[in-house]
C-alpha cells in the first residue's frame, strides 16, 4: 500500500472512543491505515465539555472545547468521529469567531494561539472528500447482503446552530452502500437513543429503544449501524426486548470491509453477538 | 386533571396562579441569552408531538415556551421538562418556526441553577455533576468513577447492576480512568462553574 499518498490529520478521539468504545476506535484507525488516512491523535486532549458541561455551565463548556482547539497544530484539519464532540467543537469555534475577546482570553491564560479557520472534520466527510478512489483500491470483503439501517444519531445534520455547516445526510448509505451494502428505508432511524437518560432514567430509554430495534427487525435488517458510540452503547444496553439484532459502530462495518482481521477483538466487547450475522454472509470464518 | 387542563385554567385566570411572582421579562431574558426567538411559536404542537421523551415530561416543549410567553417562572425553572431535554433537536428540526427549542432549554436550566431553586429532576442534575467531577479531576470522562458516583448520590446501588455487570464483563468500563496531563488548565476552566457543592 506504500504507492497510496498519507493524509495528515490532526484526530480527536474523545471520551467514548477511547474507553467504553475502544474496539470503534481500534476499527477506525486500522481502516483509516488502509486508506493512507494518517490520524495523529491530538496531544493531551481533554473531554469536549459533554452534555453535562452543556447543560450546566456556558462558559465551561466553551472553555473545555476550546482548550482542543488550542492544542490542533496549524495546517493539518482535525478530525473527529463522534458526533458530539464535532458538534461542541464546531460550536466551541463558533463561539471564539463571534466573540474574539473570549478567544484572547483563553490564548492568553494558555499562552497558545487558537485558530479560528482550523478546519473541523468529521471522518465520514474526509471518506468522502479524499477516500472514495481509496475505498474502491482497497475494498477485501464485498458486503453483499448486509441488510442495515444507517442510523446517525442526533448531531450530525440536526442542530440548528450548525445549520449552515455541511450536511452528512446519506453518507453513510453512499459509502456502505458502495461496497455492497443494502440500506434499509423504513426503520427508525432518526429517532434518538436517549443519550445521558439510559444513565438516569433507563424504564424511560428501554420502550424507545426496543421501539427502534422492532422496527429495524420488522423491515428485515441484519443490523444496525450508527455513527455514534454513545447511540452503539445505549441500543445494546437498553433493548429489553426479545429482539435482539446486532449493533455496529460504523468504523467496525468499514474496516471489515477494508479486510482488517482483529476483528474478534472487537466483537467480544459487543452485548449483542455479532459474529452469527456476519458469518451468514461470509463476512468473517 | 391533566397538566394541560390546568395550564388553560390557570392562563385564563391569572389571578388563581399559584406559581410565584409573575415573571414579565423572562421571555426577553430567555430571548437574549439563547439567541432564540422564542416568540414566534405558535403553538402548533410539532414539537410536543414529535419529542421522544414526552410521555417523562410534565409540560411538553411547546407548554414550556407558553409558560415563558406568560412569564410563569417559577413553573416553567422547576419543570422536569428542561432537565429530560437531553437536545436532540427533534423538536427544532420539525418546527415550522425555526425557534431553536434546546437552546431555549438550556438556557432554563442555566437560570434555573444560577437562581438555586428547587431542581424538577433531581437525579439528573446528579448525573450531570458526577460527570464534571470527574472532568475537573481527570479531564477526561472516566465512565466507571461517574456511574459508582451517581449510585453512592441516589442511593440506589442494585437498580440498572446487571447492565453494569454486563458492561464490565465485556471490559467496556476502565477501571483506571485516562486523564489530561495538564490538568491544571482543566480545573482552571471550572472557576467560572457556579454550584453548590463545589
Amino acid at each position: 500500500m506504500s504507492h497510496i499518498q498519507q493524509l495528515d490529520f490532526s484526530y480527536f478521539p474523545g471520551c467514548s472512543m477511547a474507553t467504553t468504545a475502544a474496539e470503534s476506535n481500534r476499527s477506525l484507525m486500522q481502516a483509516a491505515r488502509i486508506l493512507g488516512l494518517n490520524l495523529i491523535e491530538l496531544q493531551d486532549w481533554n473531554c469536549c465539555g459533554s452534555s453535562s458541561a452543556q447543560t450546566m455551565c456556558k462558559n465551561l463548556s466553551l472553555g473545555m472545547a476550546a482548550r482542543n482547539l488550542s492544542l490542533a497544530p496549524a495546517g493539518r484539519p482535525l478530525v473527529a468521529m463522534c458526533p458530539r464532540c464535532l458538534h461542541y467543537l464546531r460550536s466551541g469555534q463558533q463561539c471564539l469567531k463571534d466573540d474574539p475577546q473570549i478567544r484572547e482570553d483563553l490564548e492568553e491564560k494558555w499562552g497558545r494561539p487558537i485558530s479560528t479557520d482550523l478546519e473541523i472534520m468529521h471522518f465520514m466527510e474526509i471518506l468522502v472528500r479524499y477516500g472514495l478512489g481509496r475505498l474502491q483500491a482497497n475494498a477485501r470483503r464485498s458486503l453483499k447482503g448486509l441488510r442495515f439501517v444507517p442510523y446517525y444519531g442526533c448531531s450530525l445534520f440536526r442542530p440548528p446552530r450548525l445549520a449552515k455547516e455541511k450536511s452528512f445526510q446519506g453518507e453513510m448509505e453512499n459509502i456502505l452502500t458502495a461496497l455492497g451494502a443494502e440500506a434499509v428505508p423504513h426503520a427508525l432511524m432518526y429517532r434518538c437513543c436517549g443519550s445521558f437518560l439510559s444513565a438516569t432514567d433507563p424504564e424511560v430509554v428501554a420502550p424507545l429503544v426496543n421501539d427502534i430495534i422492532g422496527s429495524a427487525a420488522s423491515d428485515r435488517a441484519d443490523c444496525l449501524i450508527t455513527a455514534c458510540a454513545m447511540c452503539q452503547l445505549n441500543l445494546e444496553i437498553r433493548n429489553t426486548s426479545k429482539t435482539k439484532i446486532p449493533i455496529f459502530h460504523f468504523s467496525e462495518i468499514l474496516a471489515l470491509a477494508l479486510g482488517a482481521d482483529d476483528y474478534e477483538e472487537w466483537f467480544v466487547r459487543h452485548l449483542v453477538d455479532p459474529r452469527l450475522v456476519l458469518q451468514k454472509l461470509a463476512l468473517v470464518a | 386533571m391533566s397538566t394541560v387542563q390546568t395550564l388553560i385554567q390557570e392562563i385564563a385566570r391569572p389571578d388563581m396562579v399559584a406559581a410565584g411572582k409573575p415573571r414579565p421579562s423572562l421571555a426577553a431574558e430567555v430571548k437574549e441569552r439563547s439567541g432564540t426567538d422564542l416568540n414566534r411559536c405558535y403553538q402548533c404542537r410539532s414539537c410536543g408531538n414529535g419529542c421522544p421523551f414526552v410521555q417523562a415530561m410534565d409540560y411538553t416543549p411547546n407548554q414550556v415556551l407558553r409558560l415563558v410567553q406568560f412569564g410563569m417562572g417559577e413553573k416553567v425553572l422547576t419543570c422536569k421538562t428542561i432537565w429530560i431535554c437531553v437536545g436532540c433537536h427533534t423538536c427544532s428540526s420539525q418546527c415550522p418556526m425555526s425557534i431553536d427549542i434546546a437552546a431555549v432549554m438550556d438556557t432554563l436550566r442555566f437560570i434555573a441553577v444560577e437562581e438555586g431553586v428547587a431542581i424538577g429532576k433531581p437525579n439528573i442534575i446528579d448525573f450531570h455533576e458526577e460527570v464534571l467531577r470527574s472532568l475537573e479531576k481527570y479531564g477526561r470522562a472516566h465512565k466507571l468513577g461517574i456511574m459508582l458516583g451517581y449510585k453512592r448520590q441516589t442511593g440506589r446501588w442494585l437498580r440498572d447492576l446487571d447492565v453494569g455487570l454486563k458492561m464490565l464483563a465485556r471490559r467496556k468500563l476502565d477501571l483506571r480512568p485516562s486523564r489530561v496531563r495538564a490538568v491544571k488548565e482543566i480545573t482552571d476552566l471550572f472557576a467560572c462553574y457556579w454550584r453548590e457543592s463545589a
